[in-house]
């Protein structure tokens, strides 16, 4: 769901295709080393702890924590509708990953650190944002 | 002979303003005469040139001179310069021309950082706005979901210390307020006035726990820094001011990855390159994008311990000119304007030298603490009156 304005695109690469197109099966893809296991984001070529070169983007849970999150009240674009909450959240995999998104399905006010939530999509021209909802 | 060292031999600083319709060229070149007249150095004894972030053509309003710009319009003839945006931050360009005069590559660099914001706002033409329809790189992570200001990204970093510590809107508020209250007396402030409680709490919400007054705002003007060699301060006319330590360190390139600002590592890293401690500090000039940052900085220079920052500025009289430890005695970002970092060098020297007038804290003060950067890239400066 937009907020009003188009989001932001990001530019497809090599790179990020899987991150932000794996919502088109229902997927939140992360790197993840072949060698160690370790998940790695932003995605890229090699793996930020052993630096194998074995890494590829692999379906993740979906399912996080707020680490923390922010109510944005500032229509920084035209039109943007505010208020809305910006988030970080904590993946299941690896609690050291950030994904920063939105949490909606619920209202502003009732979103708090820690929080369990799970990630949904939203298509935007062959895009898919991945925003959370909280969980249960 | 001891070991080389590098001084602060000369600061200056443009009008500042909101929308000013000087050039930011010419903004540049009235602080590095300003500069130069208070060092006592001539263009021909200048040898090098840094800047950060360097010249950002497709963000011009956030940096819109160049060294080579400086270097080309005052017909210097430099064997040292840098214009960097992949460095520590804004104050890593001071401790590039620190390196560089120890080294003997230079002996008196002009660093300067010059901003436009308010300015290319008012004139899109010739300072096309930043375009935001398709983003890559590090924005790619947080524009797609509105988090498109750094207020976004840093009032995160304000729900998680407030979770985690207990920090409340009424602790965050003495940043502000004390940094209103200093600009008043600083007569090159954007701000005028003193804040109130009252009004602090009435503002309108930008992104929680961050209002109006925890955000500085856009603001034209450049500051400017003068680096010399220790062995070149015969030529210099002002006291000069030694860079006794400097640190910086950057761990993660997207903001959102960081757990926390690198304030910390730096803050930290500061005091293993000197044999002064936090507790020597006369004064501390904080970086202060937002009212947190400080908070963070206090933290983790070891002023007080992690998750007591909210604490030890709680009701303002610590970091007061009289309290014991003076923060942001200009007003900082938030009251003197977003002078992005070089202002804290500028106001360090100011208040070393003595020469703060209304807002000079008292006791000879001999040591003080610079600071800017506030995801995760970070710089500090130790500066000592010798």
């Amino acid at each position: 769901m937009s907020f009003g304005p188009p989001r932001p695109r990001p530019r497809l690469t090599a790179e990020n295709r899987a991150f932000w197109t794996g919502g088109a099966s229902g997927e939140l893809m992360i790197c993840r080393c072949g060698d160690c296991d370790q998940w790695l984001h932003p995605p890229q070529p090699i793996c930020r702890h052993c630096w194998s070169e074995n890494v590829s983007p692999q379906p993740a849970s979906g399912r996080g924590r707020i680490d923390s999150f922010t109510i944005n009240h500032q229509p920084w674009m035209p039109g943007l509708e505010v208020p809305f909450v910006i988030a970080r959240v904590a993946l299941e995999e690896d609690e050291s990953i950030f994904l920063t998104t939105n949490i909606i399905g619920c209202a502003p006010t009732d979103v708090a650190v820690d929080d369990p939530v799970v990630v949904t999509f939203s298509e935007e021209d062959g895009i898919f944002f991945p925003l959370f909802e909280r969980a249960g | 002979m001891g070991e080389p060292q590098a001084y602060i031999s000369g600061i200056g600083m443009s009008e500042v303003g909101v929308r000013l319709k000087r050039r930011p060229l010419l903004l540049t070149v009235d602080a590095i005469r300003e500069a130069l007249d208070d060092a006592g150095l001539v263009a021909g004894q200048i040898d090098g040139v840094a800047t950060y972030p360097g010249k950002m053509p497709t963000y011009l309003g956030f940096s819109p001179v160049s060294s080579d710009d400086v270097i080309e319009a005052l017909g210097l003839k430099t064997r040292w310069h840098l214009g960097a945006q992949e460095m520590t931050a804004q104050l890593g360009a001071i401790a590039a021309a620190a390196m560089a005069v120890k080294a003997g590559r230079a002996r008196h660099v002009l660093c300067f950082r010059t901003v436009y914001e308010a300015g290319a706002l008012a004139d899109p033409d010739e300072y096309p706005p930043m375009h935001r329809k398709e983003v890559s790189g590090a924005s790619q992570w947080t524009a797609p979901f509105y988090a498109i200001s750094a207020a976004n990204w840093v009032a995160q970093y304000a729900t998680r210390h407030m979770a985690r510590y207990g920090m409340t809107r009424e602790q965050l508020s003495a940043i502000a307020i004390n940094a209103h209250r200093n600009a008043a007396l600083n007569p090159r402030a954007i701000v005028k006035e003193p804040l109130s409680a009252e009004k602090y709490f009435a503002a309108r919400m930008i992104s929680t726990p961050f209002c109006l007054y925890d955000c500085d705002r856009f603001t034209d003007a450049s500051t400017v820094i003068i680096v010399s060699a220790g062995d070149a301060l015969d030529e210099i006319t002002a006291t000069p001011v030694r860079i006794a330590a400097t640190a910086g360190s950057v761990e993660r390139y997207s903001w959102d990855q960081a757990e926390w600002p690198g304030s910390y590592a730096t803050g930290k890293a500061l005091w293993d390159h000197s044999d002064y401690g936090p507790s020597d500090l006369d004064i501390a000039q904080l970086y202060d994008g937002f009212a947190f940052h400080p908070i963070t900085w206090l933290e983790g220079l070891g002023i007080c311990p992690t998750g007591e920052g909210h604490r030890f500025v709680e009701g303002g009289t610590r970091i007061a000119l009289d309290g014991v430890l003076p923060m942001n005695t200009s007003g900082g970002q938030l009251g003197a304007g977003r002078l992005h970092g070089f202002g804290f060098a500028h106001e360090s020297v100011v208040q070393l030298r003595g020469l703060g007038g209304d807002r000079q804290i008292s006791g000879n003060p001999s040591l003080a603490v610079a600071t800017s950067g506030g995801g995760p890239m970070a710089a500090a400066l130790l500066l000592a009156r010798d």
